[in-house]
Order: structure tokens, then C-alpha cells, then sequence
């Protein structure tokens, strides 16, 4: 039975220096306010799995929380780069940052692997391209039956898998619509998984597409707005401005500092922090 | 932002605009296109506005017959979701969709690109010692493989039309002739690039691109200037149709959110 408990409470019982840990939440459902957890806390040396690091792993990255990052797509999304992810890769600041590509579908496939309990997954992919000479553990399988040859990628299996949802009951199973990425296959791929909701109700929504049953969670954690700047389907829109003033905050190590200590550590949690976006001075502050 | 009243007379495309008109035209009613985001998105969405009504557009984050009022800043806008026929996981879409086969077009960007459409969305540079650290593959390189072709566009200059790509990330006509077949690759690979200066389609036989339509105003001479490979001019060259003013005004409509 998952239990439900604070986001503190939960990134500190679970996360360890040292882990591998995915976040994920395809562009919907992307658990914000575990990250900034995890800075706040200070957790170092992690490894860090998302098919799409956004301004999320950039402020983790950034933040100097991450030794290696595996990964298929780093960018923000309909703006352009992750600054903190460039300057960690091409100028190695904070510290030199490890990293393992791959393609959404091979990523795609690494998880199902994972959540399936088997070694390895494949896939119709990679051929021909260069992630072959960079990305070592891409290779190759024949099948027994026709002696196609197929792409091999091996099982992700996290320390601790972490998503957004809307809702959970009281027992904590937890329910989400919308769209869905790979946020079930992160959970049941990893060793423990905490899943923050937007809220807590009596019985899940009708509207909900996937369901997690309780007993496969580790720890459930309410934090309205959990997801913001990202969404939450039924609950609140993308925030798009917070994405495109994200460019200017992060293109300078100085602003970028700046913003981590005013919205993470000088703030005792995420509520604190929305405010400031909300009331004070919005996005850019 | 509120649109621009468009006076009759103003009715002229820019050099963006032209691509997304050309790069709509190419899509066929009923298409099924999975879309990259930007530009394609932009284009197959005029489409569907436009000739291509039943084309049924494709979101890597899983929404399938997605119909956005406004282009989607990101791949997974709520929208889309909204709109679409059917959601689905990712390694679904990756699985069941895309390498099933079930895909007519993949309708891409690039950063680089050689003569034979191979892409680079990777870095430009080193790849361990990057001058620019690009995103990545993404969907990209699976899109390229198993959708049935591949529709590119992107700005012409000679930055991304390259002689060799700094990576390759997306396989498109490989080595030219029959190499790509012989990778084992299902779908036929690139067969447009539609750019800001002209069209480009692939030779049949060798798989080079070879230009074949210039837009209104633009010369052989602004597409060589612009590429960093010996361009081969078609023998025929055609002069693209301009952009027709119902064409622009619902792009100009769309981008603003007001179709």
C-alpha cells in the first residue's frame, strides 16, 4: 500500500545520493515540484532518466543534482535550448555531466523492458545512425523465428520512479487522463515509486484513462500545482510563459543562481514558491 | 496578441510563410502524417484547413487525429489531446503506430542536412566536445525508418544544407541508390524537402536531391548560394504557384488562433 505522506517526507525516506532516478510526464503531468524537492534537499551524484529532459532536468542539471543524464530529447519545448544542459555538455559547468541517448522509441522500449520484468527490449530502430558509435549499450537481436535482426536496448529499472497525476483516493491508488507518456511504465519499472496528486478524493474520476493501483506505489503526496509549468489535464493549463521566460533565467549562470535560491532554497515548499510566480513577479522572478 | 487586420493588398507571403504553404500543399486528404512539431505541425494543420480535411495528424506524445485550433507550442499541448481522436501511451504510438507501419508520412525539421536527406539533430560539431549541443533524436530516427516517407522542411542556407552532417541522427536516403533498402529500412525514406527558396525531390535511382521548383522571386543562383553541396538543378524547373489569399489568410488565422 502506498503511503501517503508530505513530498519532504517522501523525496527524504526515498531518494539517496548516488540513485538513478526517473522523472517523467510527457510535456503533461511533469512532476515540477519533486524536483525542486530533490534541489532543496540536496541531493548529488544522481542519475537521471527522462525521455525528455525540459526545464525540469535543466534545473536539476543546473543545480549541479546530476552526474549523468540518460535521455532521447533535451530541449524546451517550442522555445529552443535548455541552457543549463548546454553549459554542463559543452562547457562541463557545474561539473562534467555524463550522457547516455537514445531515441523516444528506443526509450520508449528501455521502460516497457523494465516494467516487464525481461532484460532487454527491441525495437525496430537505430539503424545507420551515429547514436550506434556513441551510445554503447544499443545493440542487436535476431529473431529465432524469421532471423530479422532487431535493435536491443536494456531494461531501465530506477531506484525511484517519479510521476504527477491528478488524482489518488484515500487508499492511494492513483488516477490520471490526458496524455499519459510514460509515466506507468516509469512506476512499474522502478524499485520505488512516489506519485505527487493534485488532490485527494473519494473516488477517482470517471474521466481517468490509468489507473495505479495503490499496492504498486511507495508514497503518494498531495501538491496542487505540482505540475506547473507543465499541466494538468481538467485541473490547469500549460503555463507557456513560464517556459519562454525560462530562456532568459537560464541563459546566465548568475540569473539562474539567483532563481534556484529565491524559488527553491529560500522557499520551505512549492506552494511558496507558486506564489512567487503567481503574486509577486511572475515567470521571470 | 491580436491579428493584424490584412488589407487586400497586404495579401503577400513572406519567405516562412511560402514554405508552409508549399509544404501544406504537399499533403494528400486522408494522409495519415506524424507531425513534428514547429513548422510541420504548422503546415499539416493548414492542410487539414485547407485541401486535406480527413488528413488524421499524429503527436509523438500519443494523440492520434489530433485537430489544434492553433499550432501546439509543445508536442503535447492539452489541445491535442482534446481534439484527438484517440490518446495513447508513448511506447504505444512507437509500437502500434509507427512501427506497424501505419504511417503514411513523417513530416520532420531538421538542423542538418545532406544531399541525401540524411538528418542531424544531434550537435553540431564534436559530439563529445560539441560546439552547439542540439536536442537530440527524439522521435526522429524511428519516425525516418518506419513512417511510409518522409516529408522534410526547413530554411535553406548553407549552415544546415551540408555536405556531411556533423551527426547522423535520422537515416534518410543513407548512401544514395539502394543503400537505405539494403539497411533493412521499411518505409522509402525522404522524397521533399520543402525550403524558403524552392522544392527539392529525391531522384528515384540515385536518391540525391535534385531542386525542382523555385518559390516566386527566388534563382537557381539563391538555392546554390544557400546550399553547401553542388546542387543539381532539375532540367525542368517550375515556378512554384504563390500563395493564394485564402491560403494565407487562414495561415495567418491559424497561427493566431482564430480558425
Amino acid at each position: 500500500m502506498a503511503n501517503i505522506t508530505t513530498l519532504s517526507d517522501a523525496i527524504a525516506t526515498h531518494v539517496r545520493d548516488g540513485q538513478t532516478l526517473a522523472l517523467e510526464g510527457f510535456t503533461h503531468l511533469i512532476p515540477n515540484a519533486a524536483a525542486h524537492e530533490i534541489i532543496r534537499q540536496g541531493r548529488k551524484h544522481l542519475t537521471l532518466v527522462r525521455m525528455t529532459p525540459d526545464v525540469t532536468y535543466d534545473q536539476l542539471i543546473g543545480a549541479g543534482c546530476a552526474d549523468k543524464l540518460i535521455f532521447s530529447w533535451g530541449g524546451n519545448p517550442g522555445v529552443g535550448s535548455l541552457h543549463r544542459f548546454r553549459d554542463a555538455v559543452e562547457r562541463d559547468y557545474p561539473h562534467h555531466l555524463e550522457i547516455e541517448e537514445h531515441s523516444h522509441a528506443g526509450m520508449a522500449t528501455r521502460y516497457v523492458a523494465g516494467a516487464s520484468g525481461l532484460p532487454f527490449g527491441m525495437l525496430r530502430g537505430y539503424v545507420g545512425t551515429d547514436l550506434l558509435k556513441y551510445t554503447p549499450n544499443i545493440s542487436t537481436v535476431t529473431c529465432p523465428f524469421t532471423g530479422e535482426e532487431l535493435a536491443a536496448v536494456p531494461a531501465l529499472t530506477p531506484d525511484v520512479g517519479i510521476i504527477h497525476a491528478q488524482q489518488a483516493d484515500r487508499h492511494g491508488n492513483v488516477g490520471l487522463w490526458g496524455i499519459q507518456g510514460v509515466q506507468k511504465e516509469a512506476v512499474m519499472a522502478s524499485k520505488a515509486s512516489i506519485v505527487t496528486v493534485e488532490e485527494i478524493v473519494d473516488e477517482l474520476d470517471s474521466r481517468v484513462t490509468v489507473t495505479l493501483p495503490s499496492w504498486v506505489i511507495s508514497s503518494v503526496a498531495v501538491v496542487p500545482r505540482g505540475a506547473h509549468p507543465s499541466y494538468a489535464h481538467g485541473y490547469y493549463e500549460r503555463d507557456n510563459d513560464f517556459y519562454i521566460g525560462w530562456d532568459s533565467i537560464s541563459k546566465d549562470r548568475d540569473s539562474f543562481d539567483a532563481w534556484i535560491d529565491r524559488h527553491i532554497h529560500q522557499t520551505s515548499d512549492y506552494a511558496e514558491h507558486l506564489r512567487l510566480v503567481d503574486q509577486e513577479e511572475g515567470v521571470l522572478a | 496578441m491580436t491579428a493584424p487586420v490584412i488589407a487586400a493588398e497586404e495579401l503577400v507571403a513572406t519567405d516562412d510563410e511560402m514554405m508552409m504553404i508549399v509544404a501544406a500543399r504537399e499533403l494528400r486528404n486522408g494522409v495519415v502524417c506524424f507531425v513534428g512539431i514547429g513548422m510541420p505541425s504548422t503546415a499539416a494543420n493548414l492542410a487539414r484547413h485547407m485541401h486535406a480535411p480527413d488528413a488524421v495528424l499524429i503527436y509523438e506524445s500519443g494523440t492520434i487525429g489530433a485537430k489544434p485550433t492553433k499550432p501546439p507550442l509543445s508536442i503535447g499541448d492539452g489541445e491535442l489531446a482534446d481534439t484527438a481522436d484517440a490518446v495513447v501511451s508513448v511506447p504505444e504510438i512507437f509500437t502500434y503506430w509507427l512501427q506497424a507501419g501505419r504511417i503514411d508520412v513523417g513530416f520532420l525539421g531538421a538542423a542538418q542536412l545532406d544531399k541525401y536527406g540524411n538528418i542531424n539533430s544531434t550537435v553540431v560539431g564534436d559530439y563529445d566536445h560539441p560546439k552547439v549541443r542540439l536536442p537530440g533524436a527524439g522521435g526522429a530516427p524511428e519516425i525516418a525508418g518506419s513512417a511510409g516517407e518522409i516529408f522534410l522542411m526547413l530554411r535553406q542556407n548553407n549552415r544546415a544544407f551540408v555536405e556531411k552532417v556533423d551527426f547522423l541522427t535520422s537515416v534518410g536516403n543513407a548512401e544514395g541508390g539502394d543503400s537505405r533498402q539494403r539497411m533493412g529500412m521499411r518505409g522509402k525514406g525522404p522524397s521533399v524537402v520543402i525550403t524558403d527558396i524552392g522544392v527539392l525531390r529525391a531522384d528515384p535511382a540515385s536518391g540525391e536531391f535534385v531542386l525542382t521548383a523555385l518559390h516566386e522571386g527566388k534563382t537557381i543562383d539563391d538555392a546554390k548560394a544557400a546550399t553547401g553541396w553542388d546542387l543539381r538543378i532539375s532540367d525542368h524547373v517550375e515556378i512554384t504557384a504563390p500563395a493564394t489569399d485564402e491560403e494565407l489568410r487562414k495561415l495567418r488565422a491559424l497561427k493566431a488562433g482564430e480558425l
